[in-house]
């Protein structure tokens, strides 16, 4: 019989605002809140790619910027809004969809994560071109044209983008 | 693993000063990079800083630019009088990392890393920044290029707190930032460097070519006398003096310097040979 | 049609194997050799830990023979007492919490006496690093066309050159993991792989159980690129083997660390040409050796050897070509199968061969490829005929014209010669990549595959052939909804589970649309006469069919299917002794364009348009088609100039994706991709073998653009910075110190 290892850790109680609402976890001091958010909260769709920051695929909203949840020790997260890829509309993805911003869906996730910040925030391609901003994701399915073509179309259709390949 | 929560300056710097190995977390842009396998880490008391909310902004006033001690990089970034007064702070910031990073990552993490190959510190330091440091006993500054004493030694006290950065408002005539890295976004760089020419002389900071980041007097005396420099190789003997690269997994010490050479020689070609 | 589970990997909901429900189950990990070579004298468990509440399995734990099956029976399951590699598995841990297995791992000291291991591939070995057979070949492979030599000696002039590439990192985004659990008697196991049917072998012959009481599911695959081709029958092993033993669920996840560091990666290569042509650049005789360093065990290495030579001579025709393989022992981690699987390199070698010797015979590059790109009627090294009616000239012309490569050939010389530090040039390779399994592989893999009949009408198709984002789900229901007239919604594609799906072969090699899919295509005719009808039955008659023989048999217990098994195209022969004859049912053709900048201040190079031109049959859907042509591209570019594996011990130290750079969107251009069609009758739908092809390319042509921007003389990738500036001032060794370590 397996009995519970190593010594105790006092269990702390982070309540936090969580694609629009209101959670309470008890969490290990030493939590990630990627490791949080897929198995003591169940949502998935937030992906372990590297752990050290580089392949994006763990991105989440953190007060409304994209972060590397595997960066970010859980208690960090009191008191603010974390939203995940859970919460995005699926119907507004169909540019995604239709210019093969997926394949394999690894990285997926935290690609649409960085595109969708990237669409809601159109005044960032005054300073940025979409493929500085996509390059905190990384992807070895598409070669990144698909992505990028989605994020223009995107942005084109809700009349805010600038054509760009 | 330990966790500490201060929820005011004044209460993390009393955490600091009880407990000597308690060590400040901010971003985590660094602390959690492989936290899963750096068990050893998961032993040792961390001080929270992220509620501390008047460390956050930014600040200008008539004569300085006043980074807080939370600062991110993407504050910076979208600050639209860096972006004209202080551009390499933007240009530097903008390659540390992608958005994940610089929307977590501080100026003041970057400096206490003491990283040899940091982004945001070669800036810093062309610029002539100081960094403010506070404790139980007070206020200390100390300027940025006298900050560190080795590889990862710095004039901090592990009951001090970096709370602000200052950076004084100039005017620059010349101003430059050079990463050179494996590829454009999201590498550490192989070679930095940073140059800035203002009232003050010139400032030449290399980054990645020395146990620290470090301002390069030979070269920068080159630059004040006006010594006629017809080629990078002629550059190598002040290189040498100011500076000792290695070979590393990322790169090699002939590389690193040639680079350097050459970054130099072709950037302020306009400026060999013309003193003052 | 768009991309069938395209959504659902957009918002998250699809499920991998580490993201499945699983309760009460212990978290497995690996405990492995610090040492490339030696003897194993102890295991040392920490005092550190309570060992009791662990589950601890060594090699005396399985229960059947201690190979992992594949080609050779050399590979064991868990080190029996001697290890060949750096982190080969020893013993296998595991536990409720994963916190408590990562740090018991670190309690576990294998003891190693060590013994000279065999490090270096491209030296002969001296005898005490001998460790297979009695040179350290692990295959020799040969092709022989007419007399080299005596074409070699009357050839007016002879170009040698020797050509390097270095290992490659799959970087799938998700990393490997199984899980394994009983149901009942029957082992179930599941996972990230690219082919059911080996890992269930590999089970079944090492547990020494009989067939129904395995059964392995493929859970979406995150990547693969040929990664989870052979390795994944190691993992579902140990996962296996802990869950027997603790008697609860297992779930073993690679982080990305281990993933670099303890599984397989491309080939390194070393290839030598040495060719006769006439002063105007005809060929005359091709003398090829192609060397690969397979690693501590022969996994999929003979099969990648082959692969290489067959492609080693181009797509080119010349009527006396030698070549010869060998396939070396290292105590290095075992290299495997990679996108390509030893084309890319011998490819690599060969294109820009072909530039060196332009540059020695001072003619131009296309010109010297327009008088040997292979003609109708002509012949492969191998003796394959090629008349498929495609104009390889057209595929060429193409390329260079959609670069625009003559026009940009001047603007580069301008701007080279105002441009204080940055150097242009466009480069080019024409090459080919044959589809399928080599030579007599198809047959004897005796694919089958099932379209079921359901009772509402719809289909479902039963393979064994499996997605890992390259498209197999859109292009089965393609193929079966355009064969039977169907819409798409009505096709289903059955998950990838040994005890339901047929064994349709391994979704590998650029087979699964062009020849899996002709099975899909052909099991749906086999479902339309099974239900009375004949071939030109279409859509609403197909599904009221299959309702009416449901309605007709109820309740019995035989589902209603149609059946297609692989049959050999009646007009190719393969004679796998001499390695004459049809190699490849198909060729895909292609021509590839890169343009670079080369920053002399920095040696960094960048690619700043890239054109790909190919010729792949019929093009299925070209929406997925173009995506597969970009990320092979873009892998190519990585393979090109930034990605190289930094070895201690025969192992990756560089295991870490910050220091083992892979492009980001910001490094690469956009890559415009081109398809010509010319229908292959015993493809899918006209479809040629596409998903290995753009991976061939990318290297050879910015090599040959660098050459031309810079001047220089480049033989091997990865062409880093550091690499060229070396090639273009020398090594002269300038302020080298060494002091403490950089971060």
């Amino acid at each position: 019989m397996l009995r519970p290892y190593g010594r105790p850790m006092a269990a702390l109680s982070v309540s936090f605002s969580l694609n629009g609402s209101p959670v309470t976890v008890d969490v290990d001091p030493s939590a990630r809140l990627l490791d949080t958010l897929r198995y003591q909260l169940g949502l998935t769709g937030t992906k372990e790619g590297c752990g050290e920051g580089e392949c994006g695929a763990c991105t989440v909203y953190l007060d409304g910027l994209p972060v590397n949840s595997c960066l970010i020790p859980t208690y960090q997260v009191r008191g603010q809004r974390v939203a995940t890829v859970e919460s995005l509309d699926p119907g507004a993805l169909e540019p995604f969809e239709r210019c093969g911003a997926t394949q394999c869906g690894a990285c997926t996730p935290g690609v649409v994560m960085t595109a969708w910040w990237i669409r809601e925030h159109p005044e960032l391609l005054g300073t940025h071109s979409i493929r500085e901003l996509m390059a905190g994701n990384l992807c070895r399915c598409t070669g990144y044209d698909g992505i990028v073509d989605s994020v223009a179309e995107a942005l084109r259709e809700t009349g805010s983008g600038r054509r760009e390949t | 693993m330990n966790v500490m929560l201060p929820g005011s300056l004044s209460e993390a710097l009393d955490t600091l000063a009880s407990d000597g190995a308690a060590i400040p977390i901010a971003g985590g842009t660094d602390l959690l990079v492989h936290w899963p396998v750096h068990v050893e880490a998961h032993e040792r008391t961390y001080v929270d800083l992220s509620r501390l909310d008047p460390l956050k902004p930014l600040g200008w006033t008539a004569d300085e630019l006043m980074l807080g001690g939370l600062t991110t990089y993407w504050d910076v970034i979208r600050d639209e009088r860096a972006r004209e007064e202080l551009p390499l702070l933007v240009d530097a910031a903008r390659q540390v990392g992608a958005i994940q990073i610089q929307a977590r990552g501080t100026w003041a993490g970057n400096i206490v890393n003491a990283s040899p190959a940091a982004d945001g510190v070669p800036v810093l330091m062309a610029y002539d920044a100081v960094v403010v440091l506070e404790s139980r006993r007070g206020r200390e500054e100390v300027p940025l290029d006298r900050f560190y004493s080795g590889y990862k030694q710095m004039k901090r006290r592990p009951d001090q707190l970096v709370v602000g950065i200052r950076v004084p408002r100039r005017r620059y005539s010349y101003q430059v930032f050079e990463k050179v890295g494996a590829r454009r976004a999201q590498a550490i760089a192989k070679v930095g460097l940073a140059i800035t020419r203002s009232g003050a002389g010139w400032r030449v900071v290399a980054a990645s070519v020395a146990p620290t980041i470090r301002r390069c007097p030979a070269v920068e005396r080159l630059l004040e006398t006006g010594t006629p420099i017809a080629s990078p190789e002629a550059l190598l003997p002040a290189i040498a003096q100011d500076v000792a690269p290695i070979d590393d997994i990322r790169s090699s010490a002939q590389y690193r310097t040639r680079v350097m050479a050459r970054v130099l020689y072709h950037d302020l070609r306009d400026f060999w040979g013309k003193p003052g | 049609m768009k991309r069938r589970e395209a959504l659902a990997k957009l918002t998250g909901r699809e499920r991998y194997v580490d993201d499945l429900p699983l309760q009460d189950f212990l978290w497995g990990m690996t405990v492995r050799s610090p040492a490339p070579r030696g003897r194993v004298t102890a295991i040392r468990f920490g005092e550190d830990v309570d060992w009791s509440q662990f589950v601890v399995v060594d090699h005396r734990d399985v229960p059947g023979p201690n190979v992992v099956a594949l080609i050779e029976q050399d590979q064991p399951v868990l080190a029996a007492g001697y290890v060949r590699h750096v982190h080969e598995p020893v013993l296998l841990l595991a536990h409720p919490s994963r916190e408590a297995v990562r740090r018991a791992v670190r309690s576990v000291e294998v003891v190693v006496a060590p013994e000279p291991p065999a490090l270096d591939f491209r030296i002969t070995p001296t005898p005490e690093w001998i460790q297979y057979g009695t040179d350290n070949v692990l295959k020799r492979l040969q092709i022989v066309k007419g007399d080299v030599e005596r074409a070699l000696a009357q050839a007016p002039v002879v170009v040698s050159g020797t050509y390097e590439t270095g290992a490659q990192e799959h970087v799938y985004l998700e990393t490997q993991g199984m899980i394994a659990y009983l149901e009942g008697d029957v082992l179930v196991v599941k996972g990230s792989m690219q082919c059911p049917y080996y890992v269930l072998k590999a089970l079944q012959h090492a547990l020494a159980r009989d067939g129904p009481l395995v059964r392995v599911i493929q859970t979406p695959t995150g990547g693969g690129f040929g990664g989870k081709e052979e390795f994944p029958s190691h993992i579902a092993l140990h996962a296996a083997l802990l869950a027997l033993k603790g008697g609860r669920p297992v779930k073993l996840i690679y982080d990305r660390g281990e993933d670099m560091a303890a599984t397989t990666k491309r080939h390194p290569a070393l290839v030598r040409h040495r060719t006769g042509l006439t002063r105007d650049g005809r060929l005359l005789a091709q003398d090829i050796e192609v060397v690969i360093d397979g690693g501590a065990y022969v996994t999929l290495s003979p099969v990648v050897l082959s692969r290489a030579i067959i492609h080693a001579a181009g797509p080119y025709a010349c009527d006396h070509v030698r070549i010869t393989g060998r396939a070396m022992f290292t105590n290095a981690v075992p290299f495997g199968a990679f996108r390509g699987f030893g084309a890319p390199q011998s490819q690599f070698a060969g294109e820009r061969h072909m530039d060196v010797i332009a540059r020695t015979l001072g003619i131009d590059p296309i010109e010297l490829r327009r008088i040997n790109l292979l003609r109708d009627g002509q012949t492969t090294a191998t003796g394959q005929v090629i008349r498929d009616g495609t104009d390889r000239l057209v595929v060429m012309e193409q390329a260079l014209e959609l670069s625009r490569y003559r026009e940009k050939q001047r603007q580069h010389a301008a701007f080279n010669a105002t441009h204080a530090t940055l150097r242009r040039g466009s480069g080019l390779a024409t090459f080919y990549h044959g589809a399928g399994f080599t030579g007599g592989g198809e047959v004897a893999l005796q694919s089958r595959l099932r379209v079921a009949g359901r009772p509402d009408g719809r289909v479902e198709v039963l393979s064994a052939n499996i997605e890992m984002g390259q498209g197999t789900l859109t292009v089965f229901t393609e193929l079966a909804a355009t064969r039977l007239g169907l819409a798409p919604e009505d096709v289903t594609i059955a998950e990838a589970d040994t005890a339901r799906v047929p064994n349709s072969g391994p979704t590998v090699a650029s087979r699964t649309t062009m020849i899996v899919g002709a099975l899909v295509e052909r099991a749906a005719d086999d479902l339309r006469r099974r239900v009375g009808l004949d071939d030109s039955a279409r859509g609403a008659a197909v599904k009221e069919a299959i309702q009416r023989w449901h309605r007709e048999h109820p309740g019995e217990g035989e589902p209603l299917f149609g059946e297609a098994a692989y049959e050999k195209p009646p007009d190719i022969a393969w004679d796998d002794k001499t390695y004459r004859g049809d190699a490849y049912g198909a060729f895909a053709w292609a021509a590839y364009v890169a343009e670079v900048e080369v920053d002399l201040r920095t040696c960094a190079t960048r690619v700043i348009d890239f054109v790909a031109v190919q010729e792949v049959g019929k093009v299925l859907n070209p929406a997925l088609a173009k995506g597969q042509v970009q990320g092979g591209v873009v892998q190519g570019i990585g393979w090109a100039l930034m990605e190289e594996c930094k070895w201690r011990d025969g192992a990756m130290a560089n295991n870490q994706l910050t220091n083992y750079l892979i492009p980001t969107s910001d490094d690469v251009p956009s890559v415009r991709v081109a398809f010509l069609e010319n229908p292959y009758p015993h493809g899918a739908g006209g479809a040629k073998g596409l998903g290995e092809l753009p991976i061939d390319g990318p290297a050879p042509a910015i090599l040959n653009a660098v050459a031309r921007a810079t001047g220089a003389d480049p033989r091997a990738i990865p062409l880093t910075p550091e690499r060229l500036m070396e090639l273009l001032d020398g090594p002269a060794s300038v302020g080298a110190q060494h002091a403490a370590p950089l971060r």
